[in-house]
Formats: C-alpha cells, sequence, structure tokens
C-alpha cells in the first residue's frame, strides 16, 4: 500500500465472482467507515474477452455512473483520492473466477488422516476431487488412473503421525509419482504438492516425489492421534493457490498489479467474516454463501471452524446438478402452482447455459428460490457430514458421560445450540423482499429453537473479509453498520403432530412493556412484529411432544432481537420436517405460509 | 451508462479465426510455420505413458523391502514381457525358487526399498492431434503443437455434445421455424452435417444416428431428449467426450426456440461446404462453446494478416437477442440505456434496457441482463 493507513478515507473493493464481479465503494462518512454504493458487471471470462479486469472495470464503471464521480483513468485506478469528485486511496480484490481451487487428497487412513486432509484442504478454500487413502478399496492402478483423469490444480499429501511408520506414506507418494499427474491449467508448469504428513516420512516423500512436482513440505496436519493442526497446510495451500493457480485464470495478472494488497479467495474471505462475528459475539454460527457454481458453507461451535466448498451446487452454472441431486419431486414441492416437468427441465438448462440472466417474471423467481432451497439443504448436508470430531480418538469418559457423550466423529453442527444463522450470496442478499430470505433460509437449514436469521445486505462479504487484512477497523464499522442485516428469530419447537393440534405457546415482552401472548397450532407460521434493533424477553412453553431444547414440553426463557420480518413462530414441525404429500394440500399450505410471511404481496394468486 | 458490455454468442460471416492444437504432454510438431495444412493432416503428435501397475514383490516373495534389490532380475529401465520373471527368491542351496512374473509387457519404472514395491509401466499409446479445419500454420508451439488460422464463416453455439467432427454442410429445414423429425433424414445425409431451424426431436437424432449423419446443428432441444440421448441426466455443462458417433451444436437454447435468423442465413448460403464442427461445451470460469467453422476455399496468406475487434458496447441502436423469458429468443432493437435501476414484476430493482421487439415493434423494459448483443 502506498498510503499509511490513518490516511485512508476512501476503499474501492470488487469481488469477482463466477458470474458477477461487484464493486462496492467504502468512505468514512463523520469519522466511520460506511458503504457508499455497489456496482456490478458480468464476470469477463468468456471468449472473446478472457480478461477478468474487463469486468472489474465495467463493475467500477457503473459505481462511477451511479455516484457521479471518476474512479478510472482508461484502464487505470486513480489513486490516491485527489478530491470529492476523482479517485480512491485503496483498490483491493477477492476472486473465485478462476473456477475455484480443485484439489485432490491423500492420507493413509481415510476415515483419520483422509478427513484431516480433507478438513485442511476444505478450509483453504478448495473443492476436494476425491480423497485418495491406503485403505479405500481401489486398486492401486485405478487410483493412478483417477489422479490422471481429474487433473487436480494440487495435491494434498498427508498420513501417519509424526515419527510413526513411514511406509504407507512412502506408498503413497509413490502411487502420485507413478501417476505423474498433470495440472488443469497450461502443460508447462509443475503441479503444486504439499506434504503435510509424518515429519519422519518428509525425506521419503522429497525423494520421490521432489524432481517430478512442486513439492512444498510442511507441518505435519495430525502430528499425534488426539491432535489437528490444519493451519500451516491451509496457509500453504493457500499462498500456493495465489501464486499458482489463480494467475491462470485469464487477466489474472493484470489484475493482481491493480490491487493494493494480494487477491484472497473469495470462499477464504468470507470465512474470515463468519469467524470474527462468532468470536466477537461469542456465539455459535453457521453461514452459507450460495454463488452460481458453487455454496460455501461455514459453521463455528464450541469455537471449532469448519468450512465445506460444495463444488457443484450453485444458482446458475451448477443448476442443473442442483436440480439432478435433488430430484424434480424436491424443488417442485416448493413451488405454489403446477408446472410441466419438460417446462421446468428446459427453464433449467437455459439459466445454466445462459448462467448471467436474472429472473424477470414472478413464477421465474419462485422457481428460482425453490433450486436455492435445495441447493442450500444438500450443501448443508455436505458440511454436516465433514463437520465432524475426530475419528479415532479415544476420550477419556466417567460413567455420567457414558450416558450423555457423542461419539468421536460426530457432526459438530448441532441445531439446538445454534445462534445465529447468516445467509449470503446473491439469491439470498437480491431477493426483492427479506421475508424471502428469512423464508429460505428456514426451509433449507430448519433451524431448531431460538435462531437468529442475518443476511448479508448486498453481497458484501467477501469484500470486507480481504478489507479485514488492510483496515480491520474499517471493515468492522461497515460489517456493523451496512453488511448484516437483522431478518428476525425464529422459534421452532422439535416434534411432530396433526394438523392444527395444540403445540406451542409464546410469550412475548417488548422494551416498550407491551406483551403478546399467543398459542401457535402445529402447521404454521406466525409473525409477531418486532422491529431492527429491539429485543424482547420470551417465554416459549411447548406443549408435550414438543421440544425447545430443554426437553419435552418444557418452558424455555431468552432475549431475542428484531427484524425486517420480525420474530417467526414456526409449528410446521422439525425431525422430521414434511410437507403434504396430497398435491391440492401441499398448493394450499405453501400459499398459506406465503400469506402468513407476506412473501409477495403484489400477486397473492398464481393460477 | 451511455452504454453497456454485454458478452454475446459470435455470429460471423467472414472473420480470422484461430485455432490451437494441442497435444496432451509434451511431443513432436509434424508441420513448419506457414505451411497449409487440411483438416485430416495430422500437425502434432506424442505417446501417452502407459497404465501402471504396483507389483509388491516383497510381499510374493516374503523378503526384506531393504534386499529387493538383490532379488531383482531386470533393473530401472529394462522392458518386460507378460508372465517374464522381475525377481527371484530361492531357497534350499537354490533347488526351490520363487518367481515374482511380471502382470504385463512394459517397463520396470522404479524399485522401491522403503515399500517393497516394484513400479511397471505399460507400453505407451500414440496420440495424433489433427488440424481440425483446413488453414495455413500461423504459429508453432514448440513440443506441444500449432495455432492454425484461416477465414471463413464462425458462429458459436450455445450447447452442444460430441468432439470435433468434419463434413459437408446440407440443410434440411426449409426455415428457421421448421422442427427436425425423422421423416426429414434419410440415408443421403450419411457424412453430413444436417441443419435444422428450431426444434431437433429425440427420433430424429436416433434416425441420424442410424443414417451415419456426422452432426446436426439446431436451434433448440427439449432436455428431456438431451438425456435420453446421453443416457443421463447432464449436472454439469462439460462435454465433448460424448462417443455417440455423432456431434449436436444448438445454437439457442433448450426448447422450442427458433433459429436466429442470421445464423440460419449464414448456413444455407455455405449448404455444400465443408464445414468443421465441435459440440464442446464447458460452462463455467473460462467457457467453451460449441463452434462451427466454415473455411474460405480459396485462402490466401494475406487473408489471415489483420483480427477485426469485436464490438461489445451495447448501445441505443444495437441490434440485439432476449435469453430469457418473457420474449425469449426474440430479436430486437435497443431504444435506451436508463442509468437507474427500475423494478421488474419479480420486485427485485435491477438495471434494465428499453427495447422495440422486431416484427411486432412492441416496446418492452427487461433486465440488461436478458439480452445479448448481436453483431452486425
Amino acid at each position: 500500500m502506498h498510503i499509511p493507513k490513518e490516511k485512508i478515507t476512501s476503499i474501492l473493493a470488487t469481488d469477482c465472482g463466477s458470474t458477477t464481479t461487484k464493486a462496492i465503494l467504502i468512505e468514512k462518512v463523520d469519522g466511520v467507515f460506511r458503504l457508499i454504493k455497489r456496482g456490478e458487471a458480468p464476470t469477463t471470462v468468456e471468449a472473446p474477452i478472457e480478461d477478468v479486469t474487463q469486468g472489474v472495470l465495467n463493475a467500477i464503471t457503473e459505481l462511477e455512473e451511479l455516484v457521479h464521480r471518476k474512479f478510472l483513468d482508461g484502464g487505470n485506478i486513480i489513486k490516491p483520492k485527489k478530491n470529492d469528485k476523482q479517485g480512491v486511496d485503496v483498490y483491493i480484490s477477492t476472486s473465485s473466477a478462476g473456477g475455484g481451487l480443485q484439489m485432490m487428497v491423500a492420507g493413509v487412513v481415510k476415515s483419520m488422516t483422509g478427513e484431516s486432509a480433507q478438513r485442511a484442504a476444505l478450509g483453504a478454500g478448495a473443492i476436494v476431487m476425491d480423497v485418495i487413502a491406503t485403505n479405500d478399496g481401489r486398486l492401486p492402478h485405478e487410483e493412478i488412473e483417477r489422479i490422471r483423469h481429474l487433473r487436480p490444480d494440487m495435491i494434498l499429501l498427508a498420513g501417519g503421525i509424526d515419527g510413526g511408520t513411514t511406509e504407507h506414506v512412502a506408498k503413497l507418494a509413490e502411487l502420485i509419482a507413478a501417476a505423474d499427474p498433470k495440472p488443469r491449467l497450461g502443460i508447462s508448469y509443475q503441479l503444486p504438492i504439499v506434504y503435510a504428513g509424518n515429519n519422519k516420512a518428509a525425506g521419503l516423500v522429497e525423494e520421490r516425489l521432489g524432481k517430478k512436482t512442486a513439492l512444498d513440505i510442511t507441518d505435519n496436519l495430525r502430528p499425534t492421534l488426539e491432535t489437528e493442526n490444519l493451519m500451516p497446510a491451509r496457509h500453504k495451500i493457500q499462498a500456493l493457490f495465489l501464486h499458482h493457480v489463480m494467475q491462470q485464470a485469464p487477466g489474472y495478472n493484470k489484475l493482481m498489479k491493480m490491487t493494493d494488497v494480494d487477491i484472497m479467495p473469495t470462499p477464504g474471505a468470507v470465512g474470515d467474516i463468519m469467524q470474527l462475528i462468532a468470536k466477537q459475539k461469542g456465539i455459535q454460527v453457521v453461514g452459507a454463501d450460495i454463488g452460481g457454481a458453487t455454496t460455501d458453507v461455514f459453521s463455528v461451535f464450541q469455537g471449532i471452524y469448519n468450512k465445506t466448498v460444495s463444488a457443484n451446487y450453485g444458482m446458475s452454472y451448477s443448476i442443473s446438478n442442483v436440480f439432478v441431486d435433488a430430484g424434480l419431486d424436491n424443488i417442485i414441492r416448493w413451488v405454489p402452482f403446477t408446472m410441466d416437468e419438460r417446462d421446468l427441465r428446459n427453464r433449467i438448462k437455459n439459466k445454466m447455459i445462459r448462467p448471467t440472466t436474472i429472473p424477470y417474471l414472478l413464477k421465474e423467481l419462485i422457481v428460482e428460490q425453490a433450486v436455492a432451497r435445495e441447493a442450500l439443504r444438500l450443501s448443508f448436508d455436505q458440511h454436516k457430514a465433514l463437520a465432524v470430531g475426530l475419528k479415532g480418538v479415544q476420550k477419556e469418559r466417567t460413567i455420567g458421560d457414558a450416558l450423555t457423550q457423542e461419539d468421536s466423529g460426530e457432526s459438530l453442527v448441532n441445531l439446538l445450540r445454534l445462534n445465529m444463522l447468516i445467509g449470503s450470496g446473491g439469491v439470498l442478499s437480491h431477493a426483492p423482499r427479506r421475508q424471502q430470505t428469512a423464508m429460505m433460509l428456514m426451509d433449507s437449514f430448519l433451524p431448531e429453537g431460538i435462531t437468529q436469521l442475518t443476511v448479508d445486505s448486498i453481497f458484501m462479504m467477501p469484500q470486507l473479509g480481504v478489507l479485514a487484512k488492510v483496515h480491520p477497523e474499517a471493515a468492522l464499522q461497515v460489517f456493523e453498520k451496512d453488511c448484516l442485516i437483522y431478518l428476525g428469530t425464529c422459534i421452532a419447537p422439535i416434534g411432530a403432530a396433526k394438523e392444527g393440534k395444540s403445540c406451542v405457546n409464546v410469550k412475548l415482552k417488548k422494551q416498550n412493556g407491551h406483551e403478546v401472548d399467543i398459542d401457535v397450532p402445529f402447521g404454521q407460521l406466525h409473525i409477531m412484529g418486532l422491529p431492527v434493533g429491539e429485543t424482547a424477553e420470551i417465554t416459549v412453553n411447548p406443549v408435550r411432544g414438543f421440544d425447545m431444547g430443554e426437553g419435552s414440553g418444557a418452558s424455555v426463557r431468552g432475549t431475542v432481537h428484531g427484524g425486517t420480518t420480525g420474530v417467526i413462530i414456526d409449528t410446521r414441525g422439525r425431525r422430521p420436517f414434511e410437507l403434504p404429500k396430497d398435491n391440492v394440500k401441499r398448493v394450499e399450505k405453501l400459499l398459506e405460509w406465503i400469506k402468513a410471511m407476506d412473501l409477495y404481496p403484489k400477486y397473492p394468486k398464481f393460477e | 451508462m451511455a452504454n453497456a458490455y454485454t458478452p454475446g454468442l459470435k455470429v460471423s460471416e467472414s472473420t480470422i479465426i484461430s485455432k490451437e492444437r494441442r497435444l496432451p504432454l509434451i511431443g513432436d510438431v509434424l508441420v513448419k510455420k506457414g505451411s497449409r495444412v487440411k483438416h485430416s493432416d495430422i500437425v502434432a503428435k506424442t505417446e501417452l505413458p502407459g497404465n501402471v501397475e504396483l507389483i509388491n514383490v516383497v510381499n510374493k516373495l516374503s523378503i526384506d523391502p531393504k534386499e529387493i534389490k538383490d532379488f531383482m532380475l531386470l533393473k530401472e529401465g529394462d522392458k518386460v514381457k507378460k508372465g517374464e520373471s522381475i525377481a527371484q527368491s530361492s531357497s534350499f542351496f537354490g533347488m526351490f525358487t520363487t518367481p515374482c512374473p511380471s502382470p504385463c509387457e512394459g517397463t520396470i519404472e522404479s524399485i522401491s526399498t522403503a515399500t517393497g514395491q516394484v513400479v511397471l509401466r505399460q507400453n505407451p499409446t500414440p496420440v495424433e492431434v489433427l488440424s481440425f479445419i483446413d488453414g495455413i500454420v500461423d504459429e508453432i508451439l514448440p513440443g506441444e503443437g500449432i495455432v492454425v488460422k484461416t477465414i471463413g464463416t464462425y458462429i458459436q453455439g450455445i450447447f452442444g455434445v460430441g468432439g470435433e467432427t468434419v463434413g459437408e454442410l446440407q440443410m434440411v429445414a426449409s426455415s428457421p421455424t421448421t422442427v427436425i423429425d425423422e421423416g426429414m433424414i434419410n440415408d443421403s445425409h450419411a457424412g453430413k452435417i444436417i441443419v435444422g431451424g428450431a426444434l431437433i426431436t429425440a427420433a430424429a437424432i436416433k434416425k441420424a444416428q442410424a443414417c451415419k449423419v456426422k452432426g446436426i446443428i439446431a436451434g433448440g432441444i427439449d432436455d428431456e431428449t438431451l438425456r435420453n440421448f446421453l443416457g443421463y441426466d447432464l449436472g454439469v455443462a462439460i462435454t465433448g467426450n460424448e462417443k455417440k458417433g455423432i456431434t449436436l451444436v444448438i445454437t439457442e437454447g433448450f426448447g422450442n426456440i427458433n433459429m436466429a435468423g442470421k445464423t440460419f442465413e449464414l448456413l444455407k448460403n455455405n449448404a455444400g461446404k465443408r464445414t468443421s464442427i465441435n459440440g464442446a461445451t464447458q460452462i463455467r470460469a473460462g467457457v467453451i462453446r460449441p463452434e462451427i467453422i466454415i473455411p474460405k476455399e480459396d485462402l490466401k496468406e494475406s487473408d489471415i494478416s489483420a483480427q477485426p475487434e469485436a464490438n461489445l458496447l451495447m448501445d441505443v441502436g444495437c441490434t440485439v437477442r432476449i435469453i430469457r423469458v418473457p420474449h425469449f429468443g426474440s430479436i430486437a432493437e435497443v431504444v435506451s440505456l436508463p442509468p437507474e435501476p427500475h423494478e421488474i414484476e419479480t420486485g427485485a430493482k435491477v438495471r434494465v434496457v428499453e427495447v422495440k421487439i422486431e416484427g411486432t415493434g412492441e416496446k418492452f423494459t427487461l433486465p440488461r441482463a436478458n439480452v445479448e448483443l448481436i453483431e452486425k
């Protein structure tokens, strides 16, 4: 950076997504950093442009027009800020336009080092294409074929505890050497391999892979059976990604010269912000960033951060894959009107082949939001399966613990303990009404007990993630004031009953002393108004058979936060949550919930 | 914004076409810069290293990995035949021997004293790269391939299936609205690339396969037809390696959509000419779209000297295609580009463009993201 931090007053930040490039302007107003405006343009990685900077310049041009100021002089950003009409002090960027980091990981035991390695790779923002392990049941030649066919951007090799046996790791290294993998982008550069296994085997690995690949050795990610040390491997992966792989994206080198600090991969930047929220507020958080090509899910439970990238679930490039994996029925179940299968299939494929288009008709929006629910649900399922405690670890237990403690390797994600659900990404941040966002989050994550719902206002978390590296105060100020939108709080008891039967009684005492007392029967959505910035004392009394976290029929008390939607009592059932099987009843029910949530007020009828 | 960048598919009557022809691995380039090549000429070749077999010699011979070299009959780099012994142990003063036969023909790549494994590489497979288009070698990529250039008609499709193929172009449709069904395809279309108008039906594709048609160009296809043709539901749009014996290039999208008038006219004017098509599509960062290339027949070296600049700026008066419902597939003229976001039916506030639809003259305001520029 050419300017001291204390002199910065104007920051331009872009995020180059796979579909859209977003530019935001952040400036100091009355001593506090605030978001001023946002511009966007299609990402330009397609021929004939094939230069990511063109999309960046277009997004900045749009911003220039919206704020009636000048930031560009030809293809250059005017720096530092010259006056109120020209220039900015700092320019920063994140990017996922290279298509994401596609990795393979290799570990000795699939459920131990294999999984630890997978977590390290996922945490670094990678898409894990396959996990090779000594015990994965495949023959060596099959594994070799697989490595060659997938052409990963990078391989993470792990295995063994420090000082342990070296034979298995050496075998894996031999396997990789025999495959002689070629990277996806460019045949001239050597494939980066990160070794984060048994320190005693480093020499053997070097011998086998040192000449054939760009080998980098770092600390063991599983130094002992009981400990996981993922950070050194994650940092190494991110550094190699920045300096080898992302540079292969068209125009990336040009973009790198434009920015004041290193470009961050988008998922890494969003993850940093999610962790910041959890730490600052001391809460358990689940976040999701749904993009065009991938959906990233983040969680912080018991202080442990986990991130997964569902590589092929997204709203444009990967929309067809969501359809294939979720199935027709699961998409259609969220749509409150009759749809012909042929029509739905063609619509989804047309979105896939023209990923930058947006829905114009309300029915199209509803279909896209239905797909989003399924993309989020599938990605969250993958996250729960990967965000687990260490396997192969013996835990000391008392007799009491033996009755209550979870087995090792169980998912860390506990929806009853979850405090805040954060949504981000185009379909959530840009939903025409915030109620739609709240509903999508509830339908796909099915929060239990009391959960606060929030959304990234205009999809700016990636930029704030990289800003936090340059100017943490500015990032935090903008985050608090302009980024996080409080949608409301969801109250959802666990259990199921017949439609209309008693379910829960809720007492809400607002700050002004006003009290509301309501019984909500099973199968409904009910909103209690509580504006943004207000809190209220709540007592939730479920009937027998329903659990708010304290056991069947036990009351819970707490403080709830207001939001754009308010406090949402969701008695539609959990474990299981089911929609009516009968089509007419299902549509009836959906329309009832749409009305209760005021989702599409201008169009109360769809047929 | 007075104008806006709008990506669009390239549809050009005469343009310089440059194709990189690369080997998957380093190899030999067989042509020289400036030489003329035909579509069927081999321009580069190499050998793909054979598959690898890992032989656990120490297990078979019950020896310690450190001793493996003492028991090997062959060394690294040696050729071996199937069944030939690569290592052998003996007991009782050589009276009994245990051989370790090779499971296949190949070369000993490495012998590991740490794991006791021998890596055996099978014989290589030859790989050749063809020119694919008639043209002039413009650049040599040492050890990797060439860049071949030509001038001619170039049309990008929106989606395709199957790889590169070359054949004579033949019109089957009489207009851009013609739906192609099986009755319109016969044995005279064998070895040809046939052109439809709007939808191509599942029965028509089946008939074309039976008649050994090399390729089909059509405006639209139903996703259901695609699923039946591929035998699976396409999740991520990465195609090109399907072995169906036929290549499909779809110019507009999924459903019964008329082929753009300009595309249809260009194909009609080139009927009877040798045409190279490739259905390979990758819809992800670094997008690849299917291509139709019809090289000029009397190509001169001077033809390939300049590259015209593509105009990608949308401005008032430009012609655009609407690429999402409503009016999907319609051609329109840009009337205005309001700078401020407008509210559309969904309730979203987005940047819009006002257009006049060709034919009806109806004026309509829609998101800028839902149009693409058509080059004049």
